[in-house]
């Protein structure tokens, strides 16, 4: 967690490999990306799903194909696999009736879902989430956050989600750590968290309640 | 555009080529919008250039009581720099630009990233489909507007210049004669056949990578356009400076 510009999402995206440390390293099931080649990096992303800010949905393919979309390019499985695995991830997260839907015709929180579907659909083993409630309504971002905490759950993955609310973190997070000006300021498991003496930590809680 | 990651990326399309089937899909629907949908104007504009040619040079020549060599003179212009340098510029105002705006929205709405946490080859799925479409519509196009080019000259030679339309395609068939010595096929034809082609694949190299390097949201997007067809432009008339000293030597 952390205010805008804390680094939140930088952290993410040095984690799965989309920028690189100036200073430093970041290890991943014992490999350090930065120095990873680009076929380990490959290798190592095929473990892992990111839901993006915005859900990143390629504009031009239904969700049936942007579900099946790294299906069809990573892994040498038959077209009836394909579809069986999309079907499957689809509905765990509520959106098997749309398979013949564009991206346009999605809401915002409809789009967000096709996104985690797709981010799930290879079977990773470490989930990154973007903000996932950001652009949603109220609503919409509590039934996110809770088929996030639900997923977690049931397919036994780790998951590390950016985020500035705290209702948020609250329905999804064992564990918190607050950021700020691209440091980390404190980190706790979500009970201790709120009980944190560092005085950032209620202003923040404050601001974000 | 950055030139040095418009070699790299050439040199990157070259080596998947042999995906090329993997891509039919795209690579299709590339050709459709390159070709079917860029063949009116490039008819249009070749059929008006080849009425232009032909009234400027056909006026001069009919001073000096030359002007049944007007078909030879069409057909030599549109085959070697008219043909390839106004489908070039066509092909890059109306598909380069449509390239560079597509890929650079799909840059800076972070679906580009996106491919590339999903392991997608970016390179494979989107660039290579739309370089080898562009460079084989080009010459095809080029072709097609030789031969409306030709026709618009004889339209001004029967109108204007009081020429019968038989003795201009006689005269400007003989332009085939001429043939070239490294490659059996008439010089005029080759020389702005492979001109079209290199100037296809420039324009796609350009635009993609223009498109790839996209920032800074919707104003970042048309900047790349912009600079997508500023750029092809100036390599297509460098390009064809060069090409064409080399081809017709």
């Amino acid at each position: 967690m952390g205010p805008s510009g804390a680094g939140k999402s930088v952290i993410l995206k040095h984690i799965i490999g989309l920028l690189k440390p100036d200073a430093g390293d970041v290890w991943v099931q014992g490999k350090s990306v930065p120095d990873l080649t680009p076929d380990e990096l490959r290798g190592l992303r095929r473990n892992m799903g990111y839901l993006f800010q915005h859900a990143a949905l390629i504009n031009w393919l239904s969700v049936f194909e942007n579900v099946a979309l790294p299906l069809k390019e990573t892994r040498e499985l038959s077209p009836s696999q394909i579809q069986d695995k999309v079907e499957h991830v689809l509905k765990l997260v509520r959106m098997e009736g749309d398979l013949q839907k564009y991206p346009a015709e999605l809401s915002g929180g409809m789009q967000k879902r096709v996104g985690l579907a797709r981010a799930l659909v290879t079977d990773p083993r470490i989930i990154l989430y973007d903000e996932p409630e950001a652009g949603l309504d109220p609503e919409m971002s509590t039934s996110v956050s809770r088929m996030i905490r639900r997923l977690r759950d049931e397919l036994h993955t780790t998951s590390i989600t950016v985020t500035h609310s705290w209702a948020c973190a609250q329905l999804i997070a064992d564990r918190v750590a607050l950021f700020e000006k691209g440091a980390l300021v404190t980190e706790a498991p979500l009970d201790a968290f709120l009980s944190d003496p560092h005085p950032r930590v209620s202003e923040f809680l404050g601001q974000s309640k | 555009m950055n030139g040095g990651y418009g070699v790299f990326l050439a040199g990157q399309v070259f080596v998947r080529i042999p995906h090329l089937f993997r891509r039919r899909q795209t690579f299709k629907e590339q050709l459709f919008l390159g070709g079917i949908k860029t063949l009116h104007v490039s008819l249009l504009v070749g059929f008006f250039i080849g009425m232009i040619v032909s009234l400027q040079v056909g006026l001069e020549l009919s001073k000096y009581g030359q002007q049944e060599n007007i078909g030879l003179l069409v057909s030599i212009l549109m085959a070697r720099e008219m043909a390839p340098f106004v489908t070039a510029i066509i092909l890059a105002a109306s598909v380069g630009s449509a390239m560079a705006a597509e890929l650079g929205t799909m840059k800076v709405q972070e679906e580009i990233t996106a491919l590339d946490v999903l392991s997608v080859d970016v390179v494979s799925y989107l660039v290579l489909p739309r370089v080898i479409a562009l460079t084989l519509v080009s010459p095809i196009l080029t072709l097609l507007s030789v031969w409306v080019g030709t026709l618009g000259g004889g339209v001004i030679a029967v109108t204007q210049l009081g020429l019968d339309f038989s003795g201009y395609t006689h005269n400007a068939m003989t332009a085939l004669q001429d043939i070239g010595s490294t490659i059996p096929l008439p010089v005029s034809l080759y020389s702005g056949l492979i001109k079209s082609i290199v100037f296809g694949f420039v324009t796609a190299i350009v635009s993609c990578a223009s498109g790839l390097h996209a920032t800074n949201g919707a104003q970042g997007v048309g900047q790349t356009t912009r600079s997508a067809v500023r750029d092809s432009i100036i390599l297509i008339i460098v390009l064809n400076f060069f090409l064409g000293k080399f081809l017709l030597h």
